[in-house]
Parts: structure tokens; C-alpha cells; sequence
């Protein structure tokens, strides 16, 4: 369909959140503020192809996971520029408490399994439903379900298992993974 | 105090894949905390702008302006 005024609208009241999923995915803000724009300028380059009536929101994310996707083949993730640089996007800095729990919080996300980590996103707070999240990563909605929960419990197993922080980050997945890999 | 401590006792009986409901909760507050704070932060002009910049006139066709002049209209 043609850019209409309320589909221009529509784009830019997603940009929030497509720069969430960006951020949560990438770890990196300026990075995310790449792909943001990529994707809007995909979209609006291929407006056309957009169904009317269909998910606007689920559309823009598919073109998002898909530039991340194959801009990750191309070159890892800076997995050590994901901490400082995404504090820095705070508008308000939690307090110092708050603040290291969210930085745990960050780092254990970026061990995750790719799959797993926009699995969980998608779902656990982007709030699409199974089938949308099985519809923007291409994949079966067992398949998402699945991912979900193993994105879980490696969270949990990262985070909350007693002695978890007596490890670096490396060694705790290490040895989740080890773990629960055999 | 104690109903509070039996309650939360309950909520420490692994669920499905061996987590908490306790524990499920804490994931899914973190990661909507971490997530809705880049929400919050809205639109950035950068973004605002480049819808802007494409919807403008001459990016994209405008039929209406005074209409009759363009030579693509009396095609039909």
C-alpha cells in the first residue's frame, strides 16, 4: 500500500519500540540506532509489499531480526562494549543498587543463544503473542515455545543459582552450558 | 510475617523446566524494566525527521496539489 499519513504515523509510533528490540538484541545503542534506521528506511523502501490490516508492528520487526541477523553473520558482537555503552542510553540512571543488578541482568542476556534471546524478547517484553514472535523469527510456534523456556532457565541458571557469582561471566556459562549441554 | 514467608515458600516450588514462579517473575520484571526504559525514551529527532524527510513533497508523489497542471493527469 501507498505511504498514506496514518501509515507514516503508525511507522513512527513503533520506532520506541523497534529501538527496544534493537538495544535488547544488540547490546550496543549506537548500533541498535542503525539498525532502527535500516529498518525504517527498508520499510519505507518497500511500503508496497505491506499487507493493509496485517501487523505493522510484527512487519517492522521481521526486517529488524532480519538486518541483525545477517549484520551478525558479517561481524561478532562486541560482547564488552554491551555494558558501558548501554548505560549510557539511560535517560535515568537507577540507583547504584539497581543499577549493578540491571548490569547482570544485561550481561547474562548477551550469553544467551541468539535464537533463545529474541525468542525471549519477542515474547517476554515485546508482548507478541507465540504465533507473531514464530511468524517474525520464521520458525514454528513449538519452536518459540521451546526457545522461551530454555531462555529462561539459562537466565535463572545465570543469575539466581546459588554461587553463580563467585564465577566470571565466561566461566558461568561455560558452565551452564557444559552443564546442561551433555 | 509468617503468612507472608509461607506464601513466598509456595512460590519457590520449581515450575515447568525447573523454575520458580518467584524466579520466572524476576526474569520477565528485568527484562520489561530494561526494555521499557529505551520505550520511554520515545521518538528520536533523528527518526522523527527521516520519516519526515521521505514523506515530504518531491520524495513522494503528490497528487493534490492544485490539481489539472501535471501532464500525468489527464491520462485517464
Amino acid at each position: 500500500m501507498p505511504l498514506t499519513e496514518s501509515l507514516r504515523d503508525d511507522i513512527l509510533a513503533a520506532v520506541p519500540s523497534l529501538r527496544a528490540f534493537a538495544i535488547s538484541l544488540s547490546g550496543n545503542a549506537d548500533r541498535a540506532d542503525d539498525l532502527v534506521q535500516e529498518t525504517l528506511l527498508r520499510a519505507l523502501a518497500n511500503i508496497d509489499s505491506f499487507q493493509p490490516g496485517s501487523n505493522l508492528p510484527a512487519w517492522l520487526f521481521t526486517i529488524l531480526r532480519n538486518l541483525f541477523r545477517s549484520d551478525y553473520r558479517k561481524r561478532r558482537r562486541e560482547v564488552e562494549d554491551a555494558e558501558g555503552n548501554y548505560a549510557k542510553t539511560l535517560k535515568t540512571q537507577p540507583s547504584q543498587n539497581a543499577h549493578l543488578e540491571f548490569e547482570e541482568f544485561r550481561a547474562a542476556l548477551d550469553k544467551l543463544p541468539q535464537d533463545q534471546r529474541e525468542a525471549l524478547i519477542l515474547v517476554g517484553a515485546s508482548g507478541f503473542s507465540y504465533e507473531d514472535a514464530a511468524s517474525i523469527c520464521g520458525c514454528a510456534v513449538g519452536t518459540i515455545k521451546s526457545r522461551v523456556n530454555r531462555a529462561r532457565s539459562k537466565l535463572a541458571a545465570l543469575l539466581y543459582v546459588d554461587g553463580a557469582e563467585d564465577f566470571g561471566p565466561d566461566e558461568t556459562v561455560r558452565a551452564v552450558i557444559g552443564g546442561s549441554g551433555g | 510475617m509468617k503468612d507472608l514467608k509461607s506464601q513466598a515458600s509456595k512460590n519457590t516450588t520449581p515450575g515447568k523446566g525447573g523454575l520458580t514462579p518467584e524466579i520466572q517473575s524476576r526474569i520477565g520484571h528485568q527484562l520489561r524494566a530494561m526494555y521499557d526504559d529505551v520505550v520511554r525514551q520515545g521518538v528520536p529527532d533523528r527518526f522523527a525527521e527521516l520519516i519526515k524527510k521521505l514523506d515530504a513533497p518531491g520524495a513522494t508523489p503528490q497528487v493534490e496539489n492544485d490539481g489539472g497542471t501535471n501532464d500525468n493527469h489527464g491520462r485517464d
